[in-house]
């Protein structure tokens, strides 16, 4: 009657073993961390004997998956910013009207004079004088407008533009705002990204929350004050003349000089001009694209300043390199092949597809695109974090400790069946919590210790049964068999209530609630699992061998 | 022998007080929805939007001083409470400080940081900011819906579930005890006028996990003890599964209340609001599946046809408990 076929029973017992081997590497966190940070700087191509020595602190045929923990416990930067998108519209408008003032101006005697006129923020209206000319003009302003480049506005033209009598508005058109609200953030969000990687912390979060907004997590930053001054600073973009590429770091540069490092290649400086030819503020657009020869490239527009000065200096100097400088790092030197006059160009060079979408990013990342609203933020010193462990750690110690002692004086002998599930329930939370890279709050330590109470529930629903099913005496076994078959239906169904609410959280909740959902989550289903398969190895085990008369229940 | 917590053939008539514990009951949410229109609840600052920073210090906090130190800085509303715990040290002197928003920013400026922090500074030089918070209006908009949405959510997807599974009966017996549990924390919440946050949000979802757990649990028996006991009376039906699964709840409750008591001593101050209201929620949460959700099943009566074990209406794993 007690049977569990044999291959049910490895299986229970190897889940329970990979879920030790998974949640192992968090009871030596420091160790395993630095060994795990070692190996990543290897991999980057970085080889000392200090980092092979600190990758070897953890065996590397050991899982190496720790559970993070959140910026509650460990101290951080939160920040959630938004992005104003609008204000590219007005800028886009602006932009527009040298060039619509010179292409009307063109065709005088149709449209007669142009005058702009007062209009909203992100709207362009323009008088003309002729009211004959309407049909011309608004003809004219139509070529300037591009298709939009999305794949779900093809073929929708960039601009809207309207005539109405003799006044002429334009703004851009649903579409192009829908894609260029996407550019900006995206623009803005790589920015964000390097303006942070800059400074070098550990493992920053930087990901995009719905239409316009960033969020921004640092661990180990001492305020976010701090994050707002490096996200605050504007990036500096230049293209500067080159004069000789070394690989002295030390190379002395001549006066009105100075050396700089390649971005890309390590070891390699240049000396360059220090004048820039132009600069980034005088770059409208950079953009993907191929060369003649169908290799990747990096298309770029100037402004008409830029143009200019960008076209005399490449006439004058063919054959020559000049370099796009990012911050102080060359992102790239190449030559210059040809005069580039009308101020757009093509940067090539052997780049990868990918490294052209990268260098045109980058380009436009020069400066932030728009300006960044703080929504929200919030800092947690590492003291108060670790204070918060500290506690979690002694309350859930204190909270097992009495749960254990609860149910063995409860249960007897069966209560410590349910105490060994327990354990193993903790571990394969653990476990699991490492496998998919899950983060550790300090709600989610409160979602443990509550865990390990309603943990037991599911072994005190069988005990009670099996304590009922001894009275209707059938022997033991039957007892014990008929407590877990009845008491099914009831662990199911209140389980299921829990995942769903454990579920609403995860999805509607963020940060912190989150990461008790997880545990919440997790933790019913570990413990469910334990107490169906865990315990019930354990009693059928022990039944085994005993075959009692009574239970002691 | 293992102690019972709970004899076994318990004979409780819990339907003996009817009127009076389901009177409490009802008495206890009308109070707790007068607390909330009336004395309101201690929003945080993701709800009202504003500022809140953890100061310490290692002399002792003077509220009135940091009181003074900040009026100059015209920052509107100012609150400053000193905050206790038995986890901290002699010289560990923890308050909490309080800012309205700011006009024309959404979470707090540089600027206004700097000055606050330079304005405490000079009260006490060993001042240090353990935690910032700030959050706009728009966030705090937005974080009051999607709390809305997430209680009434799980409520929701709650009431379907037990449909689904038990009668429709049960399913607003179950709901109505999450109503009460969720409406008696919020009243407590209102009546001490402790913290309301986003933490508290996943609490009362947990609470509403918990407490269906419980509830479900109960059904279950009632649900099978309709069947064994066709003639009965449901009033003893739904007596007999309450004595029944009695003990269960006991120990269930006991050992998560064990758990959560260590949490609520020695988890630190800063959950200390968030275990509290899950605390309080099982307390009222196992209460309620006993005398709440049973007396709505009692008062809306279940229509007892059970000829057909065949066709079982409790849903598809119906059979495996028959």
């Amino acid at each position: 009657m007690l049977h569990i076929p044999l291959w049910r029973r490895i299986l229970i017992w190897a889940v329970c073993l990979a879920g030790l081997l998974l949640a192992l590497p968090n009871a030596f966190y420091e160790r395993v961390e630095r060994s795990n940070d070692a190996e990543a700087a290897i991999a980057r191509g970085l080889t000392t004997d200090e980092l092979e020595a600190e990758a070897a602190l953890w065996p590397s045929f050991l899982p190496d998956g720790l559970v993070n923990l959140g910026l509650d416990l460990r101290g951080g930067a939160h920040l959630l910013a938004e992005v104003q998108v609008e204000e590219v519209y007005a800028a886009r408008m602006e932009a527009l009207w040298p060039e619509l003032r010179d292409t009307l101006a063109a065709e005088r005697e149709t449209v007669g004079f142009v005058t702009r006129e007062e209009a909203p923020e992100g709207e362009l209206r323009i008088r003309i004088s002729e009211a004959a000319g309407a049909e011309r003009a608004l003809e004219l302003a139509r070529g300037l407008a591009t298709p939009v480049t999305t794949l779900t506005g093809a073929g929708a033209s960039d601009l809207q533009i309207s005539m109405n009598g003799t006044l002429l508005t334009v703004q851009l058109s649903e579409a192009e705002k829908a894609a260029s609200d996407d550019r900006t953030v995206r623009q803005a969000l790589e920015i964000v990204r390097r303006r942070i990687d800059e400074v070098g912390t550990r493992e920053p979060t930087i990901i995009r929350q719905g239409q316009d907004r960033i969020l921004v997590q640092v661990p180990g930053v001492g305020s976010a004050q701090e994050v707002k001054d490096i996200i605050g600073t504007t990036a500096q973009l230049t293209f500067q003349p080159v004069l000789t590429r070394t690989t002295d770091a030390n190379a002395v540069a001549p006066a009105g000089a100075e050396v700089l490092p390649s971005l890309e290649e390590e070891g390699v400086y240049y000396v360059l001009e220090s004048a820039p030819v132009v600069t980034g503020e005088e770059l409208v657009d950079a953009q993907p694209s191929f060369d003649q020869n169908g290799l990747p490239a990096v298309s770029f527009r100037f402004n008409p300043a830029g143009a200019r000065a960008f076209g005399t200096y490449t006439a004058e100097n063919v054959g020559a390199l000049f370099a796009i400088v990012l911050d102080d790092e060359v992102i790239s030197a190449p030559q210059i092949r040809q005069a580039i006059p009308g101020g757009s160009g093509i940067i090539m060079g052997s780049f990868t597809v990918e490294e052209s979408t990268n260098l045109a990013v980058l380009l436009r990342a020069g400066a932030l695109p728009a300006e960044l609203t703080f929504l929200e933020e919030r800092t947690i010193g590492p003291e108060l974090g670790q204070d918060s462990i500290d506690a979690g750690k002694l309350a859930a110690i204190v909270g097992g400790v009495a749960v254990i002692a609860v149910m063995a004086l409860s249960y007897g002998l069966f209560g410590w069946f349910a105490n060994i599930a327990l354990g193993i329930n903790m571990i394969l939370l653990f476990g699991a919590l490492s496998m998919l890279g899950g983060t550790l709050t300090l709600p989610g330590i409160a979602g443990i210790v509550l865990t390990m109470g309603m943990a037991v529930d599911a072994n005190v629903l069988v005990y009670e049964r099996i304590r009922e099913e001894m009275r209707t005496a059938k022997g033991p076994a039957r007892a014990i068999e008929l407590g877990y078959e009845r008491a099914l239906s009831a662990i199911i169904d209140a389980n299921i209530t829990t995942l769903i609410t454990a579920g609403i959280l995860f999805f509607l909740g963020s940060g912190p609630v989150r990461g008790f959902a997880i545990t919440l989550g997790l933790g019913i289903l570990t413990s469910v699992f334990t107490a169906l398969f865990v315990t019930r190895v354990l009693v059928v085990m022990w039944y085994d061998r005993r075959r009692p008369k009574t239970l002691r229940i | 022998m293992p102690i019972r917590i709970v004899p076994d053939d318990t004979n409780i008539n819990f339907f003996a007080a009817a009127r009076i514990t389901f009177g409490a009951s009802v008495v206890a949410v009308i109070a707790s929805i007068i607390l909330f229109f009336t004395m309101g609840l201690n929003y945080g600052i993701d709800f009202t939007g504003g500022t809140s920073i953890r100061t310490e210090a290692e002399q002792p906090v003077d509220i009135g001083a940091y009181r003074d130190a900040l009026s100059g800085l015209d920052l509107g509303d100012v609150t400053i409470s000193e905050v206790f715990d038995p986890g901290f040290d002699d010289d560990q002197h923890v308050a909490q400080v309080r800012i309205q928003a700011q006009e024309g920013h959404e979470s707090v400026s540089n600027e206004t940081m700097g000055a606050v922090e330079a304005a405490l500074k000079g009260v006490d030089p060993t001042l240090e900011f353990m935690a910032v918070d700030s959050v706009g209006g728009k966030v705090s908009g937005e974080l009051i819906r999607t709390a809305v949405l997430a209680v009434v959510g799980a409520m929701a997807a709650i009431l379907v579930y037990i449909w689904l599974r038990f009668e429709w009966q049960f399913s607003i017996g179950a709901v109505a005890a999450l109503v009460h549990d969720v409406a008696l924390t919020i009243g407590i919440f209102s009546l001490f006028q402790i913290k309301f946050d986003l933490a508290i949000i996943a609490a009362l979802l947990t609470i509403v996990g918990y407490s269906i757990n419980d509830t479900v649990v109960v059904f279950d028996r009632a649900r099978e003890n309709l069947r064994k006991f066709k003639t009965r009376p449901l009033i003893e039906v739904l007596n007999i599964s309450a004595n029944e699964t009695l003990s269960r709840t006991v120990m269930t409750s006991g050992t998560t209340l064990v758990a959560l008591i260590a949490l609520l001593v020695l988890g630190g101050d800063v959950i200390r609001g968030f275990v509290f209201a899950i605390t309080w929620g099982i307390v009222v949460g196992t209460y309620s599946s006993i005398y709440v959700a049973k007396n709505i099943v009692l008062m809306l009566g279940v229509k007892r046809d059970w000829d057909k074990p065949s066709t079982p209406t409790g849903g598809q794993f119906a059979d495996v408990d028959a």
